[in-house]
């Protein structure tokens, strides 16, 4: 009896998977599932060779899910196999080499996706603690993408073995974000959610944010297995669909429908008794319907007051997916306490979006500010020396390859040419018309058009590119909300830069003292022994020149076409203009008030730029009742008219 | 005094009757009417010149006359399309549904063709339910009026604000523009009713009259622009006839001065602004039919620009001029810019005029600026022997860009 059983008993035990097993006698246990593997039979196979902890065991799987697994026909041994010639390099799972072996003696094992997967689950564990960093490191990314309720147990015991901070840091977050998903203690998630609460990044909300879908439910009373989110009126849209969906009540009659089953009951040009002619209206379609129905010829359609009642009668409501209350609630706390945090985080990235936005309004007009706000000169034109100042960078760039030095000589060379361009433009034309105002605005204006249409000849009209160097890629950031990408500190920078140049030269040279002279009172000047028309030259082409540079700046970010100029000019004269005539603490207010004012109006209306540009112009006409002369309005004498 | 108001502006008559002679011998000409040796698109592009003849005349009236230089008059011009071009695209629109449902079994009701009509106009930017906007749109008797009713107020409205917080001189400009760009803007979006940049089309199918070839409705509109034009000028310049002209004139010279003399000078800009605003918007409303289509790509800036270099070419300051530089600038433009002009070859280079045109008139527009003040108008007092009085040193008046023209002998 005993000699019968003792075998039997043994079969037992080395049949029953995650008995203490060697993977040998696994495997040629099991060859046969191994073989043509199912989804629903694998998985205890899986478990059992992982659970035995043996590092071939890792080779194996990974070669297996791979599809790099082969079984050799003559003796059913199992090999990692990579071709070789037209055969098969055998290896065995604990990496010694079996030599060659024609393709015809091994058959390849190619698992199907969903073995894969349970396959792939497997390797998280071994993985997770294996030796090279990388590894653990893409396992980690790999249950990050794709979390699972059999990760959890895996991770956690591959957190205490971890010998890299960063990585244990990392699997301890993952077991958070596990945890709070699929643990069945649910004290155990409530104190892994109460762990995210105040964290900011991206993934923490990612995390916390399924937990409190919900899906919306019609019902003839509140069910009390339900967790229930919020009780919802009766009287919200699509209510009654909700009802016919739920199968609590019959479809109402669409007008389409009903026009159709008109149709169908079509006779001798009447409907029910209703000549065709009094179907053109609505009443008239309702009581031939009505008329069918009596006759039983079309099912009854709900009406008015069946679906009020029907309304009346059901509650409606959203309910949590998870069904565990204490879990929501606790979910629900942490993400109010994100939320705030992220406001206000929200808020500073605006505020450095606005700050950005401001120092480029604030490039584009400071040259305007001289031209226009000094010399009272209006440079329609002065869009397209941004424009000049563009395709400069872009032509200095064809001809040196190098990124750095190449915008390091564009700067001077954009200034040197706009500034040749702004003093030809003063001589030729702006001198004749310093008394007509309105007339050079035609004039430049006509420039203007001629300036773009060559730049366009030229460079066709396809966007022309103006890269920045490498070491302007990127951006800071200093969390997942709060990030400003270095071009634009750049940009700021050099705002910055020309502002203290301005005031410098306005208040500290000679020259700025007789631009200020020429400015109050040009005979005055002239008999003082200043020449007014250099001045004039003089002021004109630096105005003209700090636009070639701001030029080059506005094409690092923007693409350098032809109407690069004319995108900005109307910006920038409303910068000068709000911020007050004549002063460059004018201009940088102007810029700050509108860079921050349209910031403010994307927050509020994000997908629409174009509206946020349009209630912009509106409120600066509306400012200018206010404050006609500017923010920084001149007084007195200076103020001129 | 006593003598008659056409007595006293004999240039009326030289229009009125160039005008009509004119539009005689274009008619004559035509394929509708006539002997068919002017094919019909060329007939709707005179059409188009003379409705731009008319803003043009506006524009004069408001800078030229009252020296404001508004950059916001085709914008008053393209609304009025827009108000004109909603009511044909609804029309006509409705015209085609109906007929697509009269083919099905049970007759529609109302409701059915004007969700219809919605879903055909608005399903191109993802609507379904008709703006309110739209409301007058099923009526000529509701909606054309809003042709005038419209842009009339915006600009009432926007002249009020900016001639209280007295905006002048080139910050007007400059306001002007921004509205024209903020409505430009304004209207590119699609949910601001109108279409976005798609724009309304189908514009040239008059409702109703869809056996009419487009022959015969070219003709018709033609006949219309002239009809409008002629009124328009006569209307131009009776208003700045008499005492009301005057005042308008010195607005212009010395704003100021008249401040002071009693006159209310807002009240002056503000009426003056906001009736070319509605002849702006009138000939809008006869030139987009013939064109067909209308975007917000119409309101640009830009457009502005090009009809105060219209008037400028033509001559500031008298109405004919500013007639004489639409006609003669757009034209012009449109036979340099539609490849008719024959290329000229520099050798190492060939000037193809479809590029250098806008140029050439950029650089001639500078030119007449500085050297040609009076534009091709100036011509004209050559022919009649009128110079202007040498007034070297002091200008009439002290503010910057008080003009020294002709006005001494009006």
């Amino acid at each position: 009896m005993f000699r019968l059983l003792l075998p039997l008993a043994v079969a037992l035990c080395l049949g029953l998977p995650g008995f203490a097993q060697t993977l040998p006698e696994i495997l040629s246990l099991e060859r046969a599932k191994i073989e043509k593997p199912s989804r629903q039979t694998i998985g205890p196979v899986i478990d059992a060779i992982t659970a035995t902890g043996d590092p071939a065991a890792a080779a194996l799987l990974r070669a297996w899910g791979d599809r790099h697994l082969g079984l050799r026909k003559s003796d059913g041994a199992f090999f990692v196999i990579a071709p070789e010639g037209a055969g098969w390099a055998l290896t065995a799972p604990d990496g010694t080499s079996a030599g060659l072996a024609a393709k015809a003696d091994v058959t390849e094992l190619k698992p199907n996706a969903g073995v894969r997967e349970l396959i792939a689950a497997a390797l998280v564990q071994f993985t997770l603690s294996d030796p090279d960093p990388a590894n653990r490191a893409r396992a980690l990314d790999a249950i990050a993408k794709s979390p699972a309720a059999s990760q959890l147990e895996p991770l956690r015991a591959a957190i205490a073995g971890e010998t890299d901070p960063a990585l244990k840091t990392r699997k301890e977050r993952l077991d958070t974000f596990l945890t709070l998903q699929f643990d069945p203690d649910s004290a155990a998630r409530i104190a892994a959610i109460q762990r995210l609460e105040g964290d900011t990044a991206l993934d923490a909300r990612g995390a916390l944010n399924p937990l409190l879908l919900t899906t919306r439910h019609a019902a003839t009373a509140l069910p009390s297995d339900e967790n229930i989110a919020a009780i919802l009126p009766a009287d919200l849209p699509g209510a009654y669909d909700l009802l016919v969906t739920a199968g609590l009540a019959p479809a109402r009659l669409t007008p389409k429908d009903q026009k159709d089953a008109l149709a169908a009951h079509l006779r001798d040009g009447a409907v029910a008794g209703v000549p065709l002619a009094d179907l053109a209206t609505q009443s008239g379609r309702d009581k031939a319907y009505e008329a069918l129905e009596q006759s039983g010829a079309v099912p009854p359609a709900a009406t008015d007051a069946e679906v009020a009642a029907a309304l009346k009668s059901h509650v409606f409501y959203d309910a949590y997916r998870e069904k565990d209350k204490g879990v929501t609630d606790a979910a629900r706390a942490a993400l109010a306490s994100i939320d705030t945090k992220v406001g206000l985080m929200t808020a500073t990235d605006l505020g450095l979006d606005a700050l950005s936005l401001a120092s480029i309004y604030f490039l584009a007009a400071i040259g305007l500010a001289i031209t226009f706000g000094v010399m009272r000169v209006i440079n329609m034109a002065h869009g397209e020396f941004i424009m000049m100042g563009a395709y400069t960078g872009y032509v200095v760039q064809q001809l040196i390859p190098n990124y750095t030095i190449s915008i390091v000589v564009a700067l001077p060379l954009a200034f040197a040419v706009t500034f040749a361009a702004g003093v030809a433009m003063e001589r030729l034309v702006i001198r004749h018309l310093y008394k007509r105002p309105l007339e050079t605005l035609l004039a430049t204006f006509g420039i203007s058009i001629a300036l773009q249409q060559i730049a366009k000849n030229i460079f066709g009209t396809q966007a022309r590119p103006l890269t920045a160097p490498a070491w302007l890629d990127g951006q800071l950031a200093f969390n997942d909300i709060i990030a400003i990408s270095y071009i634009r500190i750049a940009i700021f920078v050099l705002a910055l830069a020309f502002l203290a140049f301005f005031l410098w030269l306005m208040k500290r040279t000679r020259l700025g003292l007789e631009v200020r002279a020429v400015t109050q009172n040009p005979t005055m000047a002239a008999s003082m022994g200043i020449d007014p028309d250099r001045i004039n030259m003089l002021t004109f082409g630096l105005g003209s020149g700090i636009a070639g540079i701001a030029g080059v700046a506005i094409g690092l970010f923007a693409k350098v076409t032809s109407e690069l100029g004319s995108d900005y000019i109307v910006q920038s004269f409303m910068t000068v203009v709000v911020g007050g005539v004549g002063n460059i603490w004018g201009a940088l207010a102007g810029a700050a008030m509108i860079g921050g004012f349209q910031k403010g109006i994307e927050w509020l209306n994000p997908a629409n730029t174009l509206a946020a540009q349009t209630y912009m112009i509106l409120f600066i006409i509306l400012f200018i009742q206010f404050r006609p002369r500017g923010i920084i309005a001149l007084k007195g004498r200076a103020a001129g008219d | 005094m006593s003598r008659s108001f056409i007595a006293r502006n004999p240039s009326i008559l030289w229009f009125l009757a160039s005008l009509a002679v004119f539009t005689l011998v274009i008619t004559v000409l035509s394929e509708g009417f006539g002997i068919g040796l002017i094919p019909t698109a060329f007939v709707k592009t005179l059409g188009k010149t003379l409705c731009l003849c008319l803003v043009a005349v506006a524009m004069d009236l408001i800078w030229g006359y009252t020296g404001i230089l508004s950059l916001g008059h085709m914008a008053f011009f393209a609304v009025g399309g827009y108000m004109t071009g909603m009511w044909l695209m609804y029309a006509r629109t409705e015209e085609i549904v109906v007929q697509a449902l009269a083919s099905g079994p049970i007759p529609a009701t109302p409701e059915e063709v004007a969700q219809g009509v919605t879903t055909q106009i608005f399903g191109v930017v993802g609507g379904s339910d008709l703006p309110a906007i739209w409301s007058f749109a099923h009526s000529a008797w509701l909606q054309l009026p809003l042709v005038l009713i419209v842009p009339g107020l915006l600009a009432l409205v926007f002249g009020w604000l900016a001639f209280r917080a007295r905006v002048n001189g080139v910050y007007l400009s400059i306001l002007t523009q921004a509205m024209t760009l903020a409505l430009a803007l304004y209207l590119f979006q699609n949910d601001s009713g109108l279409r976005g940049n798609n724009g309304l089309s189908g514009l040239q199918n008059l409702p109703g009259l869809g056996h009419v070839s487009q022959a015969t409705t070219s003709i018709l509109f033609f006949l219309a622009s002239a009809m409008l034009l002629a009124l328009g000028y006569v209307l131009a310049a009776f208003v700045i006839s008499g005492k009301f002209g005057s005042a308008l004139r010195g607005i212009r010279d010395d704003e100021q001065r008249l401040r002071f003399l009693g006159y209310p000078v807002e009240g002056y800009k503000l009426f003056i602004f906001t009736l070319t605003a509605m002849i702006a918007a009138i000939a809008g409303a006869f030139y987009y039919p013939q064109a067909g289509i209308i975007n917000p790509a119409e309101l640009a800036p830009i457009a502005s620009i090009y009809l105060a270099v219209w008037v400028a070419i033509g001559g500031r300051g008298r109405l004919y001029g500013a007639v004489i530089g639409a006609a003669f600038v757009s034209l012009l433009s449109s036979w340099f810019t539609g490849g008719m002009a024959p290329s000229i070859p520099l050798g190492f280079y060939t000037i193809h005029w479809v590029d250098w045109w806008t140029v050439l008139l950029g650089l001639s527009f500078v030119a007449v600026t500085l050297f040609a003040p009076k534009g091709i108008g100036g011509l004209f007092d050559r022919l009649a022997h009128i110079a202007t009085p040498a007034r070297h040193g002091a200008a009439l008046g002290p503010n910057d860009g008080a003009l020294q023209e002709k006005e001494a002998q009006e």
